[in-house]
């Protein structure tokens, strides 16, 4: 049997020539690498987290048209703005995914490009989301106390921003340690696992982008005496 | 199903892993290359015209939440299938997010459940 860099590098132990990213610890009883399967792990749990959100916005995606409480949500959702939003984030996992293809054949420069265009294009989402939140606060009105509508929205939207934002702080540390030469084929699997936590981001924003977004809200029919109802649980929390 | 072997080094090397180049994949472990990332990212981008363009028709506004579901849970398994390799890495992995996807959907199941059954009078 040829020798492979695998067998040298377990044959020497750390440090020892070591031929690729799992240098520093033994094979697993899974045969899985337990970075990456963690990783899975995570996103799986992750999944979870999101569908509470997720759920709690969609049972009360109606509730301010019911209480007749404004901003609505159809008045102030600019679908065509957050189209390019979407395309933009969609389009980052394209250049995510060619940055790990660029290092698993050792091209660290193309690695640089593409992480780098992909955290650009993170920023400009951030960005988006930026001028989105300020517009429906300061123009619409709309803040977490508005109504349900805000609430839900400002959290399951904002929520998902910050996970934007931790895998754009994340990209641009692999840069970093890319551009002081800390990046090569053998450490591929590092930019692996950040780009899977990119894609996630962009999975939930694909279900984001249809739940809050393109299905239609109902056009408003005031339930009698909800108004009120709202009024008295509002004055019941202690904090407000 | 895949087929995965164990190596003498105690790693699987089923589709993505391979003796000696470990987690190096590229498409000669089965992995797509660049060209199918980028036809995937096009059909992902002619999906979410299609979606937008769905939206402001009104002969579709009967159908607009099936068809809604379908395009989006295209682009869902396509980018879980492609860019994040699901569909060529050990099924194992596939098993790990599917577990947590299947919980996920039984939180939205229990929580709207919850509120379509509640009869009571919240703000008598």
């Amino acid at each position: 049997m040829a020798t492979t860099a695998h067998d040298v590098e377990h044959a020497g132990g750390i440090g020892a020539g070591t031929a690729h990213g799992h240098a520093e610890h033994p094979p697993t009883s899974t045969g899985l690498d337990h970075r990456k399967l963690l990783m899975w792990a995570f996103l799986a749990s992750d999944c979870m987290f999101f569908a509470s959100l997720i759920a709690t916005y969609v049972i009360y995606r109606n509730h301010s048209q019911q209480l007749g409480l404004g901003p609505f949500p159809n008045e102030v959702l600019d679908i065509p703005y957050t189209s390019i939003s979407a395309a933009v984030l969609l389009f980052s996992s394209l250049t995510m995914v060619l940055a790990l293809a660029a290092i698993q054949r050792n091209d660290v420069r193309g690695l640089r490009v593409w992480l780098g265009a992909t955290s650009v294009l993170g920023i400009i989402f951030l960005g988006g989301q930026y001028f989105e939140f300020s517009e429906f606060y300061q123009v619409e009105g709309l803040s977490l106390r508005s109504n349900m509508f805000g609430a839900s929205f400002f959290t399951l939207t904002g929520l998902h921003g910050t996970h934007v934002a931790i895998g754009v702080i994340w990209l641009l540390s692999l840069l970093f340690v890319s551009l002081r030469g800390g990046i090569s084929q053998k450490d591929s699997l590092n930019v692996e696992i950040a780009g899977l936590y990119w894609h996630f981001v962009d999975i939930v924003w694909i279900v984001i982008f249809t739940l809050v977004y393109l299905i239609p809200y109902d056009e408003g029919e005031v339930t009698e005496g909800a108004e009120e109802a709202m009024v008295r649980l509002w004055q019941a929390v202690p904090f407000v | 199903m895949q087929s995965i072997s164990r190596g003498d080094d105690g790693y699987s090397h089923g589709p993505g892993t391979q003796p000696g180049t470990d987690h190096l994949v590229d498409e000669h472990e089965g992995h797509p290359g660049e060209r199918t990332y980028v036809k995937v990212a096009v059909i992902l981008a002619v999906v979410t015209a299609l979606e937008v363009a769905v939206y402001y028709i009104d002969a579709l506004s009967d159908v607009l939440v099936p068809i809604l579901a379908v395009l989006s849970i295209g682009k869902f398994v396509a980018v879980v299938g492609y860019f994040m390799h699901l569909k060529f890495d050990d099924r194992r992995f596939t098993w790990v997010f599917l577990t947590g996807l299947l919980i996920a959907a039984s939180i939205v199941a229990a929580l709207a459940a919850m509120f379509v059954y509640n009869d009571y009078e919240a703000f008598p």
